[in-house]
């Protein structure tokens, strides 16, 4: 069960979007999402959907694994739809029950909002799906790469991102790892009421973050040893470079937001 | 028959092309009070292996019997088994939580659900076991050295008073002196308490020295199993699925083939001493 957790899961193929900058995916995907909140009518939601379906297709990423990332989020959408359904205000009456009263502006405030949501975390998905966790941070760092004048610590924060994402299956594996060996101590994480499961997890815990503070130390002195002290003056082995094909995208892109932009004011 | 496996088979990721064979058909058999060696390259499905026994790993096919009952049976008590048959797994320090050594070990058989007195008395025997005498008792599982911290993590498995011992690489990472010490306790364990001690290794050196069977794995089956010198005159193919006899092996072999008067099934460095030490002697 600890294992199903996919956040920044990379899917290992060759096809146009792997081969993409990361910065244009990165772009991409802002503005697909922004794209999604300036949607008005149901026209832009059909273009929205073609265009990601079409993106699908050509990452050659399994449409399972796209629909996977969705799973973590169906309390969140539900809950959101519920909101949307119950409490938007509107002229037309459809259901009334109690306090209760679904309008149509409220039904059709809901479907937008599922369908956004669906559509945020099924184009995000499809980023990091696409792009290795190292590329991302690439992309980050070069792309964000203006803030550098404002004094932002782009590099150190681009550096952690990329070691969170590292340790995140390492951690899971170590949980795995621990929890067996506590249940072949005799321990139960099963049974009991709320407050004794939550007691339960210290034997998991305490384990869990001495061996990450273990491993940040471990990492730490590794890191210094070959003389590691942030992004001044640091060069890359493959400096990132933009190619024909991230020239086309961003006209693709271009072209997807007018048309976004020009289909919300027509109707 | 303390443990009996039946063609037990392990699949990770069932039904996916990434497919992993772990255990291909392992049928065994554990009696009751027998020192044995698991040894295996890495992967060779051992560490897959012994989770089987205690119930931690579901087999995808095939049974297990402890004491003549299967463990899927139903209304086998899985807890019960895990008391039964205590594992420690490698680097067992990283499960230590508690604020002292005492209270450490207390976990297991206060897990049992036994009272206070029984459990300190438990817990404080484990400890000598290791030998860690009682100036440890208060003392940070934390601020101990390493050596000292496995043997907290060992005793917290004994104070569970398993009938079968199952130790994943007790010495790895240890210093030559270390993986003695640890070696010896165990060995003495299974000599005094008389328990069933399944020592889990890559290394031929370290248990040829203590065990009385010897199971290789190779890819998630069984590749030999026998005695240490029977499991050791197949040295040449052990090469081949990268392990190595002891060393001693390879010397006596070699004296053996330039024409001196030595039995090729000698396993240890003291056996070696005593048949150079006679066929020298007969000379003289």
């Amino acid at each position: 069960m600890i294992r199903d957790i996919t956040i920044g899961q990379y899917y290992q193929t060759d096809s146009l979007l792997h081969r993409l900058d990361p910065r244009t995916k990165l772009m991409g995907t802002v503005v697909f999402i922004v794209s999604l909140f300036m949607a008005g009518n149901w026209l832009c939601y059909v273009l929205a959907a073609v265009y990601l379906a079409l993106m699908i297709r050509l990452s050659h990423v399994p449409f399972h694994f796209i629909v996977r990332g969705l799973k973590a989020v169906v309390i969140l959408l539900l809950i959101s739809v519920g909101f949307n359904l119950f409490l938007t205000g509107g002229e037309t009456v459809l259901v009334q029950w109690g306090i209760f009263r679904i309008t149509l502006e409220g039904l059709k405030q809901a479907a937008f909002m599922a369908l956004r949501l669906i559509f945020l975390i099924m184009g995000s998905s499809l980023m990091t799906l696409t792009t290795t966790p190292n590329q991302l941070t690439d992309g980050l760092e070069t792309g964000l790469g203006f803030l550098k004048k404002l004094h932002v610590p782009i590099h150190e924060i681009a550096m952690m991102m990329s070691i969170a994402l590292r340790f995140i299956p390492i951690l899971i594996e170590e949980t795995d790892k621990i929890m067996k060996a506590q249940m072949a101590r005799g321990a139960d994480f099963e049974t009991g009421n709320l407050i004794q499961k939550a007691r339960a997890l210290v034997p998991i815990l305490v384990p869990l973050f001495i061996s990450a503070f273990r491993r940040a130390t471990d990492l730490a002195m590794a890191m210094e040893a070959r003389c590691y002290h942030g992004g001044e003056n640091r060069t890359k082995m493959k400096p990132l470079q933009y190619e024909k094909r991230d020239r086309l995208s961003y006209l693709v892109l271009a072209a997807y937001l007018a048309a976004v932009i020009v289909l919300g004011r027509m109707l | 028959m303390a443990i009996e496996l039946k063609d037990v088979s392990y699949v990770y990721e069932g039904g996916s092309p990434q497919e992993i064979h772990a255990l291909n058909h392992v049928t065994l058999q554990i009696p009751d009070g027998q020192f044995i060696g698991l040894i295996g390259h890495t992967g060779s499905g051992k560490s897959t292996l012994i989770q089987h026994l205690n119930g931690l790993v579901r087999a995808t096919a095939g049974d297990i019997v402890f004491n003549g009952r299967s463990i899927y049976g139903e209304g086998f008590s899985m807890k019960e088994l895990r008391s039964k048959v205590g594992l420690v797994f490698q680097y067992p320090e990283h499960q230590l939580f508690e604020t002292d050594v005492l209270t450490d070990v207390c976990f297991g058989p206060k897990n049992l659900g036994l009272d206070a007195e029984t459990i300190r008395v438990r817990a404080r025997e484990a400890l000598d076991a290791v030998g860690l005498d009682s100036s440890y008792d208060t003392v940070s599982p934390f601020e101990l050295s390493g050596g000292q911290k496995r043997r907290v993590a060992i005793a917290g498995v004994l104070a569970m008073k398993p009938d079968v011992l199952i130790l994943d690489e007790p010495t790895a990472g240890l210093d030559p002196k270390g993986r003695d010490e640890i070696l010896d306790q165990v060995a003495k364990l299974h000599r005094e308490q008389k328990i069933t001690v399944v020592l889990v290794s890559h290394s031929m050196e370290d248990v040829a020295k203590y065990v009385d069977r010897i199971i290789v794995m190779n890819h998630g089956s069984v590749a030999f199993d026998g005695a240490p010198k029977e499991v050791f005159a197949h040295y040449r193919e052990l090469e081949k699925i990268g392990l190595a006899a002891p060393q001693v092996t390879y010397i006596v072999h070699e004296l053996k083939k330039r024409g001196f008067p030595i039995s090729g099934d000698i396993t240890t460095v003291e056996e070696a001493r005593q048949a150079i030490l006679q066929v020298i002697g007969d000379k003289i």
